[in-house]
């Protein structure tokens, strides 16, 4: 690896972890009726560990997004995942008839459903919209308490579906470092699934790019958060070429190559 | 004469805001009730001439007093006990056998193939249909009055409890799953709320319908109840007691309106246009 890079392109398609995986999925397949969704797909998550998953439309990353969460059924696949995950959704999901810190305890055991809501929703920064209702708050906000939501069950496993892409830029970015500090307190694994190259870079400590059901690209960024500006533009170019895919035939680049 | 220059003008500006709300005060205030007190003072002058027939309508001062005399005497209280008692009774069965074959087609493939096509059988009979069958086995007593509105209830509770469990947002239930809710806790927490306003549409309508069937089924040889009033009053020409009762009807029909309101109003507290009042 090139330290200088700051990125370095990984060769093999199963990434060895040191420790223990906390998912690990093996010749992973998904098919509905004669389209197959996933093919083959081999994915190990270390504890702790950041990933954004990057793909178009269509390439499979919600159905493996799904699975992970234990929305889809897998029979007689190698699938492992922790009993402790939670979601966050591109659209929150709140219920809109539980106020905010009940949404927030939702399905938790044990008493002090109250007080943890509390305390994950101060986390957050919403310490005070406790006995808001849902439909009272803005995009951001509910995003917010659906981060909460997913804190507050300490999992092991944290899986975000294009959680900021109805967010808009000056508050995605604020989203990015909370979830940043969170991540960091927490210490879960987190899976972000983005279309945003940029996202991906600014978060993950490895990016995947997903095409057709197949890992096609695997980057792992060992520069430290908030000094990857100067690989930035290279690694955008060579992730979006993962994207753009020359098999497609299409000719059209699924998002713009911003000019550097 | 500048300052009172400066001062008129904004003056002027205001009068020229209010002016033409004034014009229209007529139909801000009071205006909706202008039209039925014309028509209510129409009628007391048509019967103080003898344009209107007592037998053929009574003067609203003699329903006014008819009403009193009667609330005054016990007459009407205790006949619209019987007849509250008939609704209430037959709600009570209507509204439960409608939730409970809700919960049931609802919830379940089994439920809904064994309950469905009988609902929708059912729902092709007008209740009120039933009348003679219901006669012919319950006889003319209470049972006949309270089965037909039990009958004429079932339906609205049922189809609207069934579609609104049926109708829940697909990507609610999947949070729930994903934090781990078991059946139960989703139907509880997702399902069950997510009817609800569906729900008491449908508990308007079974309402409604129940006031309805009511007028109807005390007809049959009713010896007490509002209905039993009414067919009285028709064989004595007392128009007065009819339209006293019909009244009474109107104020049960907008008691019931209410009723509904006032749950929702608690219920759906959390609705934005709720919320924001």
């Amino acid at each position: 690896m090139d330290a200088r890079l700051g990125f370095s392109t990984i060769d093999s398609a199963v990434h060895q972890p040191h420790s223990e995986p906390v998912v690990r999925l093996r010749g992973f397949t998904r098919r509905f009726g004669p389209n197959t969704i996933i093919d083959g797909l081999d994915l190990d998550i270390a504890p702790g560990e950041f990933i954004a998953l990057l793909g178009r439309s269509g390439s499979g990353k919600t159905t493996l997004l799904r699975t992970l969460a234990g929305l889809d059924e897998v029979r007689g696949q190698d699938v492992e995942v922790p009993d402790s995950r939670a979601v966050v959704f591109q659209d929150a999901r709140l219920l809109p008839w539980k106020p905010v810190w009940r949404n927030v305890s939702l399905g938790l055991k044990g008493d002090g459903g109250r007080d943890r809501a509390e305390a994950a929703l101060k986390e957050v920064g919403l310490g005070h919209r406790l006995d808001a209702w849902p439909l009272t708050l803005s995009g951001g906000e509910a995003q917010r308490v659906a981060l909460a939501r997913a804190l507050v069950r300490e999992p092991k496993l944290l899986l975000l579906d294009e959680p900021f892409a109805a967010l808009d830029a000056l508050t995605r970015y604020r989203m990015h470092d909370l979830v940043l500090s969170l991540w960091r307190r927490h210490k879960p694994a987190v899976l972000i699934v983005t279309h945003d190259v940029e996202e991906a870079i600014a978060l993950a400590d490895r990016v995947l790019v997903l095409d057709k059901g197949r890992i096609v690209a695997e980057e792992r960024i060992t520069a430290p958060r908030g000094e990857r500006a100067s690989f930035a533009g290279r690694l955008r170019e060579k992730l979006l070429s993962y994207l753009g895919g020359d098999d497609h035939g299409d000719g059209v680049l699924p998002f713009p190559v911003a000019a550097e | 004469m500048a300052v009172v220059t400066i001062n008129d003008i904004p003056g002027a500006g205001r009068r020229q805001a209010v002016a033409p709300a004034r014009r229209f005060s007529i139909s801000r205030f009071g205006g909706r009730w202008l039209s039925p007190v014309v028509l209510l003072l129409l009628w007391e002058a048509g019967s103080r001439i003898g344009l209107i027939p007592e037998r053929t309508l009574a003067a609203p001062s003699a329903v006014l007093g008819t009403l009193i005399e009667m609330a005054i005497s016990g007459e009407l209280p205790s006949n619209l006990l019987v007849s509250f008692a008939r609704v209430a009774a037959g709600l009570l069965i209507g509204v439960g056998l409608g939730l409970a074959l809700g919960l049931v087609a609802g919830l379940s493939r089994t439920g809904e193939l064994a309950v469905d096509p009988l609902m929708q059988i059912k729902r092709t009979i007008p209740a009120l249909a039933l009348t003679p069958l219901f006669i012919v086995w319950f006889g003319i007593g209470e049972t006949p009055k309270v089965a037909l509105i039990a009958f004429g209830t079932i339906f609205p509770v049922y189809l609207n409890l069934y579609s609104g469990i049926r109708s829940v947002d697909l990507r609610l239930l999947d949070a729930a799953k994903s934090f781990g809710l078991s059946r139960w806790e989703q139907i509880w927490h997702v399902v069950l709320p997510s009817a609800l306003p569906s729900l008491l549409v449908g508990l308007r309508y079974a309402l409604s319908v129940s006031i309805l069937v009511l007028v109807v089924a005390e007809q049959i040889n009713a010896s007490a109840g509002l209905g039993y009033l009414i067919n009285n009053a028709r064989d004595f020409m007392r128009t007065d007691i009819i339209v006293v009762c019909l009244m009474v009807y109107a104020i049960l029909g907008l008691g019931a309106d209410w009723l509904v309101r006032t749950i929702e109003a608690r219920a759906l507290i959390w609705r934005p246009s709720i919320v924001e009042q």
